[in-house]
C-alpha cells in the first residue's frame, strides 16, 4: 500500500517539450514511473525518450490511458493547464510550476471544486511512492522504502528529512509535497488521513513553515482523527514579520502565521515538534520505539 | 510589491473609488504651485513612505493656512522617518501627497485579500476605522465583519449589502448604503483585474456632506501577477527598497537582508529558512535568507557572493546545499571559481548534501581554498558559529 501513487499509475506529463519538463519526464521514467504520455499543443506526433506527444490532455488519455498528470507548463498558461487535465478526467493532477498568480490559483481552486480530481501544487516537488512511482522533480536515489510518510510546503526541506529517515534506516512509504503557495489545491489535512488509513506507513512527518494557518488546522486533525506518532518540524522561527521568505506563501501577515504559534498548536495536539530541523529522523526513530 | 499611497489612490480613481483631490509632489516649489491650484479650506500634506504609522512619527501635516504648505514640504522632503514598520533605520521621504482635507463624520475601516483558507477573495470591513485592524481583531473580534466572494461569478450586490448592514450603515448614515455597495464592487474589480495581493482603506470615512471618501489607501501587489500589468511595474519605487535586495534580483536571486553576522547560501527556500533557524540554535543569528533557486550555477555563487560580503555585518559565510537535480560537484566547482573572482575573508563552511555530494566535498578539500567541509547540518551549523566568535 502507499497513498496516491503507485506502480500502476500513468503520467502524462504536460509541457513535455520544454526544458524542464523533457528533462523530469526522462528522470521520471528512469525511475520506474509509468510516463504513458505528453503534451505540448501543436507538437502531436513528437516522442521525447520514446514517450509520445500528443496536442491535448484529452487526446492523451484517450489513447493512454493516463490518470495523472504531470505539469510543467510556464505561469501564465499554466491554470488553464490544470483545468484541462480536470476537463479531460485526469484523477490526479500534480502542478510543479512556481510564480502562479494568486488569483489565478482562486479561480482554478474553485472551478475544482465538488470535481473528482485532486490538484497538488503548485510550487511543490510533486509526489513520490519510493521504489514504485517518481512523479515530480525530487531525486529518487534520496529515498528508500519504509515505514514513514512524509508531507511537506517545502523541497530541499524535505529532501534534508527524507535522507534522514533514509540514512537511519527508517525508509518512508510515499512523500507528498504540497507546495508553498498561498492557495494550493491539497492540504495538511487532505493527506495526513490518507497516512492514517495506509496500513504501510508507520509514522507521519509533517514539514510546515511560517505562514496561513495550515498548520493550526492539521493541529486540530491530528487531535481528533491521527492515532499513528506526527513528528513536525516548523520552518522559520528565525523569519521577521511581513517579509516573503522565497515562497509566496511563507510571510508572517497581521501577527499571524508564525513559526511559535505553529509549533504550540502541533504540540498541543500531540505531535512531536523538533526545534532542529537536523532532529527529525532521530524524533522519528524515537517515537516509533515508543 | 508594495507602493506608495498616491498610487494606491489614483488606481482607486481609476476604478471610481472616491478619493480627496491631491498631487505627487518632490519640492517645495511644486508643493506652493500645487496648493495654490488645490485652493482648499484644509491641507493635508502626507509623507510618502511605504511603512504605516507615518502620522505618529510627525509625517503627516494638517494646516488651514496655503502659505504653510511649502515649508511642511520643506521640512518633510529628506527627512527620515521612524514608525513602527520602518526598523530603527527609519525611511527617507523623496515625496509627497499634498491633497484636500475632509469633513469626517465617521470612520471605516475596508479591505480586500485572498482568505488562504478557504482560497475566496474576502471582504473585511468594521467600524473602528483608524485603528490598527489587528488590534481590533485581537481585542474585539466581534467588530470585524468577514464576507467571501465566490471568484465564479464575482461581486454580487447582496456582497456589498450583507457588509453595509452588519456595518450598520442604516443607522449611521442611510444615504451611502448604495454608494458603499458600488464602491465595494469597484474594489473587488480592482482587486481581480489588477492582481492585488492587498487592497486596504483606513479610514474610509462617511462625510458630514454624506459622502464616502477613501482618505487613506494601501494596496499591494502579488509578485507572480506583475508580468501582466506594464503599469503597476512601472509604479515600483527602488528607493523604498535594500539596495543589496534589488542587486539579488537582477541576479535571480532571493534574498533577504537580516540583522545577524552568519550570512547564507541554500538551495530552496525551505532549507533556506531551516538553515536560519539551526544558525539560531546553534548560537547565532543569520544575515540573510539567501535561496539559490533550482539552477544555482558559478555565477549564481559569485552574485551570491558579492552580495553576501557586501553586508558589513557579515563574519562568516555558510553554504547549505542540498544536491537534488543540482548536483554538488557543480556547486563545489562554482564556489571554487568563485571564490577565485570574489575575495572571501571571513570564515567559510560549506556542507554539501545528496547527489555527488561526496565529489563535492573532494573538490573543496582538494582547492587550497580556506574554508571547512561539514556533511551534516548541524555539524555544520556549530562550525560556522563557532569559527566567527559565537556560541557553542
Amino acid at each position: 500500500m502507499s497513498i496516491l501513487v503507485n506502480k500502476n499509475t500513468r503520467v502524462v506529463v504536460q509541457g513535455i517539450t520544454g526544458k524542464e519538463g523533457s528533462f523530469h519526464a526522462t528522470q521520471c521514467k528512469a525511475y520506474g514511473t509509468k510516463v504513458v504520455a505528453g503534451v505540448t499543443p501543436g507538437k502531436v506526433g513528437q516522442e521525447v525518450e520514446g514517450i509520445p506527444v500528443f496536442n491535448t490532455v484529452a487526446d492523451a488519455v484517450k489513447k493512454t490511458e493516463a490518470d495523472t498528470s504531470l505539469i510543467f507548463v510556464p505561469p501564465p498558461f499554466c491554470a488553464d493547464a490544470i483545468l484541462e487535465a480536470a476537463d479531460a478526467r485526469i484523477r490526479l493532477v500534480i502542478c510543479i510550476t512556481e510564480g502562479i498568480p494568486v488569483n489565478d490559483m482562486v479561480r482554478v481552486k474553485r472551478a475544482l471544486r465538488g470535481r473528482e480530481v485532486r490538484l497538488i501544487g503548485p510550487n511543490c516537488p510533486g509526489v513520490i511512492t519510493v521504489d514504485e512511482a517518481k512523479i515530480g522533480i525530487m531525486p529518487g536515489f534520496i529515498h528508500k522504502k519504509g515505514v514513514v510518510g512524509v508531507v511537506s510546503r517545502s523541497g530541499t526541506l524535505t529532501y534534508e528529512a527524507v535522507h534522514q529517515l533514509s540514512t537511519l534506516g527508517l525508509g518512508e512509504t510515499t512523500c507528498v509535497g504540497i507546495g508553498g503557495d498561498p492557495v494550493n489545491g491539497t492540504g495538511f489535512v487532505d493527506v495526513l488521513p490518507l497516512f492514517e488509513k495506509d496500513s504501510e506507513t508507520q509514522a507521519i512527518v509533517m514539514i510546515g513553515e511560517i505562514g496561513g494557518d495550515a498548520e493550526e488546522k492539521a493541529a486540530e486533525f491530528i487531535k481528533k482523527h491521527v492515532k499513528k506518532p506526527v513528528v513536525s518540524f516548523i520552518a522559520g522561527i528565525t523569519a521577521p514579520p511581513g517579509r516573503r521568505m522565497g515562497h509566496a506563501g511563507a510571510i508572517i501577515s497581521g501577527g499571524k502565521g508564525t513559526a511559535t504559534e505553529k509549533m504550540k498548536a502541533l504540540e498541543s495536539a500531540g505531535v512531536t515538534v523538533v526545534k532542529n530541523p537536523a532532529e527529525i529522523g532521530n524524533a522519528v526513530k524515537k517515537a516509533l520505539r515508543r | 510589491m508594495n507602493v506608495h499611497e498616491f498610487q494606491a489612490k489614483s488606481l482607486f480613481a481609476q476604478f471610481g473609488v472616491p478619493v480627496p483631490r491631491g498631487k505627487e509632489i518632490t519640492s517645495p516649489e511644486a508643493a506652493t504651485a500645487w496648493a495654490n491650484e488645490l485652493n482648499t479650506p484644509v491641507f493635508v500634506v502626507k509623507a510618502q513612505i511605504h511603512a504605516g504609522g507615518r502620522g505618529k512619527a510627525g509625517g503627516v501635516k494638517i494646516t488651514k493656512d496655503k502659505n504653510a504648505v511649502a515649508g511642511f514640504a520643506k521640512e518633510l522632503i529628506g527627512k527620515t522617518l521612524v514608525t513602527h514598520q520602518t526598523g530603527p533605520n527609519g525611511r527617507r521621504v523623496h515625496r509627497l501627497l499634498i491633497e484636500e482635507g475632509a469633513n469626517i463624520a465617521k470612520e471605516l475601516y475596508l479591505s480586500l485579500l485572498v482568505d488562504r483558507d478557504t482560497g475566496w477573495p474576502t471582504v473585511i470591513a468594521s467600524t473602528e476605522g483608524g485603528m490598527e485592524i489587528e488590534e481590533v481583531a485581537a481585542h474585539t473580534p466581534e467588530k470585524i465583519i468577514k464576507e467571501a466572494i465566490d471568484p465564479a461569478v464575482g461581486f454580487q450586490g447582496h456582497n456589498g449589502r450583507n457588509v453595509a448592514f452588519a456595518l450598520g450603515l442604516q443607522n449611521i448614515e442611510p444615504a451611502v448604503i448604495n454608494p458603499f455597495v458600488k464602491m465595494l464592487d469597484n474594489l473587488y474589480r480592482l482587486f481581480m483585474e489588477k492582481h492585488a495581493a492587498l487592497v486596504e482603506i483606513n479610514p474610509l470615512i462617511i462625510t458630514k456632506e454624506k459622502t464616502l471618501i477613501a482618505l487613506d489607501g494601501k494596496v499591494s501587489f502579488d509578485d507572480n501577477g506583475l508580468f501582466k500589468h506594464e503599469d503597476v511595474q512601472k509604479m515600483r519605487d527602488l528607493n523604498e527598497e535594500e539596495p543589496l535586495e534589488i542587486e539579488a534580483t537582477a541576479n535571480n536571486l532571493n534574498y533577504v537582508k537580516l540583522d545577524g553576522n552568519i550570512g547564507c547560501m541554500v538551495n530552496g527556500a525551505g532549507l533556506a529558512m531551516a538553515t536560519m533557524d539551526v544558525i539560531k540554535l546553534a548560537g547565532s543569528e543569520p544575515a540573510n535568507f539567501l535561496d539559490v533557486g533550482g539552477g544555482a550555477t558559478k555565477e549564481t555563487v559569485a552574485a551570491g557572493f558579492r552580495i553576501l560580503l557586501k553586508d558589513p555585518n557579515v563574519k562568516g559565510i555558510f553554504i547549505n546545499i542540498f544536491g537534488g537535480i543540482v548536483r554538488c560537484e557543480r556547486i563545489a566547482h562554482g564556489v571554487i571559481e568563485a571564490a577565485k573572482e570574489v575575495k572571501i575573508n571571513v570564515p567559510l563552511v560549506v556542507r554539501l548534501q545528496g547527489t555527488n555530494a561526496e565529489e563535492g566535498r573532494k573538490l573543496l578539500a582538494e582547492s587550497g581554498l580556506k574554508l571547512e567541509v561539514a556533511n551534516d547540518l548541524w555539524e555544520a551549523a556549530q562550525k560556522i558559529v563557532k569559527l566567527t566568535g559565537g556560541a557553542a
